[in-house]
């Protein structure tokens, strides 16, 4: 049997949610999976409701279609909580993972008919503290690998210095700050 | 041994394109195809490859100075989608019909009326009749094989045809996936040189390209193209089976995946193939025998061995991500049930137009079309051969 993980994120143009799901998807290729990533596409704007999707599996990947029945939801941006329904079909044993400074018990109210486990970070502060600036898609990506346990942690730090490394060849100087971010959000979430 | 990556469809074009490194690419961006020159152009500057980039103000320019290069004796590529290949339209004829093995990478996207980026097949559909091959991908990995493939088909000899390779626009274009790549050296070495035999910058050989053709020659030469075409037939087969002695991944006019003992199938083209093997294989677990068969070459239309593979089944659903509003059904279901006629006992057929402007296909929605297939060939009455999939009415 596979081990077929599904992973939606919301987020909203120009967060870079797309972005952190290509990441993940990155990510789980390096460490040996089968993997998805997609956006779904519509008008692009800055602002709007934006969803990017992951598989990661043991097995090769065949369905192309999105996801509506998810192990995992990431929302990059708390203001999407009154507008999408971000749990519809999210998985009673799987869990809900929001960027925002609330703790769980204050956002609560805003995630109704959904009884799985709830996760805040504040992606925000921490993108600020590592980065100088608010890219919440690292934080977010660190925060759904713990939570999620897709991959080995230290593996997953691995590949992501990896892909850090190639993908800021120019700009080596941001990469300590993109592993510290991740580093950091994955002891955060977890408590 | 191939190698391990991960990369959209868009980016498994454009490294087709770096390990073949083609004389010439003309191209004008258009979303979702605008990636293929995008990255393409990186690799020109980077000086991977040595090809003439041409930017161009149009698609329709674009097509023509593929046909000039071509013409000229050098091998051109490029890409498009959806209003691109539309503009290109005239001269898709003129590239065909002047026997010019260009390739061109089509990434399905609706044509505008409304206006829609998503994927849907009413471009590629829109230019079945102008002469070209055509070959359709589930995925990323297949949209790389065929784009490698079609050098070798469309440049040989008893061909001399352009080819397109199309893949579904965001769906496989844009998504992640992962792929085996071959080794640059293999598959340099396995479309080879192109050598044509008859090319305008041959000094010792002057031809003509484009000439005035009269109703003395005209019919002649429209049957000489299509007897390229029916040779296209042998000549794909072959490619394919050579691909997969050097690839490990086989090529045929289409896939016939649990097909042997199947007693329903759907026929469907691109990515919602690779949903309804899913879908095959839950339902083949219940005990239910249902069947796909993907069809890969559209142009020329594998008309007999579809029916020699769908001659067994007692229903048949054929999918179309495109309404070319004869009133009849879509157009692979047209020609589909056209080829089961002559069958003795031929199977009851349904159209499905789905999918339209990127409407999402979901398994459950594959689902739903077995049943319904299961349940005529138990004897319940067909009803409307001509349906629309999960459509508002």
């Amino acid at each position: 049997m596979s081990n077929l993980t599904e992973i939606r994120w919301h987020g909203r143009g120009g967060q870079g949610a797309k972005t952190a799901s290509l990441l993940l998807a990155d990510a789980a290729f390096n460490t040996g999976n089968y993997v998805q990533g997609f956006p779904e596409y519509g008008p692009e704007r800055m602002g709007a409701p934006i969803t990017a999707y992951n598989r990661i599996s043991s097995a090769p990947l065949r369905v192309h279609s999105n996801i509506y029945e998810p192990d995992f939801v990431v929302v990059v941006d708390e203001t999407l909580l009154s507008t999408v329904d971000v749990t519809a079909g999210l998985k009673a044993e799987g869990a809900i993972i929001i960027n925002t400074p609330k703790s769980v018990d204050e956002i609560k109210s805003k995630i109704r008919g959904y009884s799985g486990r709830m996760f805040t970070i504040d992606a925000r502060k921490i993108s600020e503290e590592t980065l100088g600036r608010n890219f919440p898609n690292t934080p977010m990506l660190g925060a759904v690998v713990k939570v999620s346990g897709v991959m080995e942690e230290k593996a997953f730090l691995d590949a992501m210095e990896g892909s850090f490394k190639h993908k800021f060849a120019t700009k080596p100087e941001v990469i300590s700050g993109n592993m510290a971010a991740l580093k950091e959000a994955m002891q955060e979430v977890a408590k | 041994m191939g190698i391990r990556d991960r990369l959209s469809g868009n980016e498994a074009i454009a490294n087709a394109m770096k390990q073949i490194n083609p004389d010439v690419m003309p191209a004008f961006p258009i979303t979702p195809s605008t990636e293929i020159p995008q990255y393409f152009s990186q690799f020109v500057a980077n000086g991977e490859v040595d090809t003439e980039f041409v930017t161009v103000e149009s698609e329709h320019s674009a097509m023509s100075a593929c046909i000039g290069s071509e013409a000229a004796g050098a091998r051109t590529v490029t890409a498009t989608s959806s209003a691109g290949l539309a503009l290109m339209h005239e001269v898709l004829y003129v590239a065909a019909s002047s026997r010019l093995p260009i390739t061109l990478a089509c990434v399905n996207r609706a044509l505008t009326g409304p206006i829609n980026i998503n994927a849907d097949h009413g471009d590629s559909m829109g230019a079945r009749d102008s002469g070209w091959i055509q070959i359709y991908s589930e995925n990323n990995q297949e949209a790389y094989d065929n784009f490698i493939q079609a050098f070798r088909i469309g440049e040989h000899p008893d061909v001399q045809l352009p080819v397109m390779v199309c893949q579904d626009g965001f769906i496989t274009s844009h998504g992640v996936e992962n792929i085996e790549l071959i080794e640059t050296e293999k598959v340099k070495n396995f479309v080879g040189d192109y050598c044509p035999e008859n090319y305008m910058l041959n000094p010792n050989e002057t031809i003509a390209h484009g000439p005035y053709d009269s109703p003395v020659y005209y019919m002649e030469h429209k049957r000489q193209q299509l007897e390229a075409m029916k040779n296209a037939k042998e000549v794909i087969l072959s490619v394919g089976k050579e691909f997969g002695e050097m690839s490990g991944r086989f090529y045929d006019f289409f896939e016939a995946y649990k097909l042997e003992d199947a007693e329903v199938a759907i026929v469907v083209l691109n990515s919602t193939a690779g949903t309804a093997k899913d879908v095959v294989d839950a339902m083949r677990e219940e005990g239910k025998k249902v069947g796909l068969l993907k069809l890969r070459i559209f142009r020329p239309f594998p008309g007999e061995e579809i029916a020699q593979a769908l001659k067994n089944v007692k229903a048949v659903a054929v999918m179309d991500r495109h309404e070319g509003f004869s009133t009849i059904g879509g157009p692979v279901f047209s020609e589909v049930r056209t080829v089961l006629y002559d069958l003795p006992n031929p199977p009851k057929t349904i159209s499905y137009v789905y999918g339209l402007g990127g409407r999402d296909v979901r398994t459950i929605h594959i689902e739903s079309i077995y049943n319904e297939l299961l349940a005529v060939k138990d004897g319940k009455d067909q009803g409307e051969a001509y349906r629309y999939l999960g459509v508002r009415e």
